[in-house]
């Protein structure tokens, strides 16, 4: 029955996705409704096999790891598109005959930007969290998700929405706000998506047959909150037509800035810390066989986390026509914030202590260990960086890209690397990883990059910054836009080769992850085999 | 007052109090007398239920 009242809702879906598709009003509505059309009729032909078979019930006793697999998968391979996409770009900068005339409009650095932006956090770190989740929250409720097939549903409808967004970008439809680019009826999606997700997340948790609800759960759970929050809010736009994918802001001038950097520092503060951290009180504890070194500080640094990282987004808007007291109160909560992330960074380095030589024996653990440090150093300089005499050196010149960067590639990238090493022996009921010394050549490759990019964005940043501000005696600037950039060219081939060094990594991660699921050897079945869904 | 006023005024003082006292709130629960002992068990949680959920209606501290 259920299914009849898919296969309607699938066909209309389909029908009416073709219908907005012969009234676009222009090509990237034209695409995704052709993109939502076909996405419609492949689910409609796969709930219509479906029908009519004897429906299996889920069996309680197994936790649901298909859709884990599949969401590792995706993590690994978005990321090459994502660091590919990313080096690419970087080159475009040092080398700008890499703006194609051939390509141009499509594949010029202002299209290909928020491309690369979407893939890492988006479908790389959006992937690796829905992933991870599902796979701890599991774990830890010793419950298998709630919702049946729900869980696939977020997984191919989150997929669905980085198509949308990525062919999107390309062909022109943006609202032009960092990190929230995908235009209305693309958030109207993701908005439903993320819905499904809450509610898997949440009923595997109300159902869960552990009294406590973990640690990593907690931040996972503030993490898909906020998002949704920050989501709705920032977006909120009128469509200038239902068949076009033009839309106009409801906020406008400081009040929609304040907007898109509340949302935008807080898609870092709990998407790319929280979440993450979430999985950091999984798999540090996992990996190195013992229990987190505080749980008390654990709950403390959460809750100051949450309290603290919804205030510091003005310090985005320093020097603009936000109030100063507001530029004030982000810059404060910024520095303030200092302390509940290296209350993290200290719990989660001190997880090893007693198991430091495992350093030695395990680059995994490594790995991870070295995201710890990233996410320390990285939330040190953003509260520097925050301080308003500090942002009016850094503002807008590469120290900042920098700085994301090594919170980006250095947190997030190894602590993700690390969780993928950990899972795919596990989801695949291998032994051990293939190679071991390969995942010390991606540690090596990946940590050599970071240093790399980060170190030429801090040099060519300051020396931007200082030529800028730098007057003669009577006052004139000396240097001209045109001279910063002459200048900078080096450090940007430096940066652009941090990049293919990353990006090496990842590549080898991969095949060392594929080869691991066919090469190395099963585990002994003991008394239980792990079922094969 | 106009509502921004009355909202900015609200939210720096009485708001304020409220989320400061529920922080220190939250910092003396997790030192209450016997935290030690509860929280050295639910830290092992991650080592417990690896490869099959806990048995229906059963102790979910078996493994």
């Amino acid at each position: 029955m259920v299914n009849y009242i898919k296969l309607i809702a699938l066909g209309l879906v389909t029908l009416l996705a073709l219908i907005a598709a012969n009234y676009a009003r222009d090509v990237a509505y034209l695409v995704n409704a052709v993109t939502v059309a076909l996405a419609a009729a492949v689910a409609f032909l796969f709930v219509l096999r479906g029908t009519g078979e004897a429906s299996k019930t889920a069996p309680q006793n197994e936790y649901l790891d298909g859709v884990v697999r599949a969401g590792v998968i995706a993590t690994a391979l978005w990321g090459v598109v994502g660091f590919l996409a990313g080096t690419f770009i970087a080159f475009q900068l040092a080398f700008p005959e890499l703006n194609f005339d051939w390509a141009f409009g499509y594949m010029n650095f202002g299209k290909l930007r928020p491309l690369h932006t979407s893939a890492v956090i988006f479908a790389f770190g959006g992937n690796a969290l829905i992933a991870t989740s599902f796979y701890v929250v599991q774990r830890t409720s010793a419950a298998r998700l709630w919702g049946g097939n729900l869980a696939w549903f977020v997984f191919w409808g989150y997929q669905l929405f980085i198509v949308l967004a990525a062919t999107g970008y390309i062909l022109g439809a943006t609202q032009s706000k960092e990190y929230a680019e995908p235009e209305w009826y693309v958030d109207l999606w993701l908005t439903i998506v993320w819905v499904a997700y809450l509610a898997v997340f949440v009923g595997t948790i109300v159902k869960r047959k552990e009294p406590h609800i973990y640690v990593a759960n907690w931040f996972y759970l503030s993490f898909i909150i906020t998002v949704a929050m920050l989501h709705l809010m920032n977006n909120l736009s009128i469509p200038v037509s239902v068949f076009g994918s033009k839309s106009v802001q409801v906020f406008a001038g400081v009040q929609d800035a304040m907007t898109q950097w509340w949302y935008g520092h807080n898609a870092v503060g709990f998407f790319l810390t929280a979440g993450f951290l979430g999985m950091m009180y999984y798999f540090v504890p996992k990996q190195a066989e013992r229990p987190v070194y505080s749980y008390k500080l654990s709950i403390i640094h959460f809750w100051a986390l949450i309290f603290i990282y919804i205030w510091a987004g003005p310090h985005h808007l320093h020097y603009t026509a936000l109030p100063d007291w507001a530029s004030t109160l982000g810059m404060v909560f910024s520095v303030v914030l200092w302390m509940p992330s290296w209350g993290g960074m200290i719990n989660g380095l001190m997880t090893l202590s007693g198991a430091w030589d495992k350093l030695r024996t395990d680059p995994i653990i490594r790995m991870m260990v070295i995201s710890i440090g990233f996410y320390g150093m990285s939330t040190f300089e953003g509260p520097m960086m925050s301080i308003r005499a500090v942002n009016s050196l850094s503002h807008y010149t590469d120290w900042t890209i920098g700085h994301v960067h090594s919170g980006a590639l250095g947190w997030n990238g190894m602590i993700t690397f690390g969780a993928l090493y950990f899972l795919v022996p596990k989801l695949w009921n291998r032994e051990r990883i293939y190679s071991l010394s390969l995942v010390s050549w991606h540690f090596w490759l990946a940590t050599i990059g970071i240093i790399l990019y980060a170190a030429s964005m801090w040099v060519t940043g300051i020396m931007e910054g200082l030529m800028w501000r730098e007057v003669d005696a009577n006052g004139f600037l000396v240097n001209s836009f045109a001279d910063t950039v002459a200048a900078k060219f080096p450090m940007y081939v430096v940066r652009g080769t941090g990049g293919i060094m990353f990006l090496l990594g990842a590549i080898i991660m991969c095949y060392n992850l594929f080869m691991t699921v066919k090469k190395s050897p099963a585990v002994e079945a003991k008394n239980h085999l792990v079922p094969a869904e | 007052m106009e509502t921004y006023s009355i909202l900015r005024e609200f939210a720096d003082s009485w708001m304020l109090i409220a989320l400061f006292a529920f922080f220190i709130g939250v910092v003396v629960f997790a030192f209450r007398p016997g935290s030690s002992k509860v929280y050295s068990d639910v830290a092992n949680i991650p080592f417990r239920h690896e490869d099959k959920p806990a048995v229906r209606g059963g102790d979910a501290k078996e493994a």
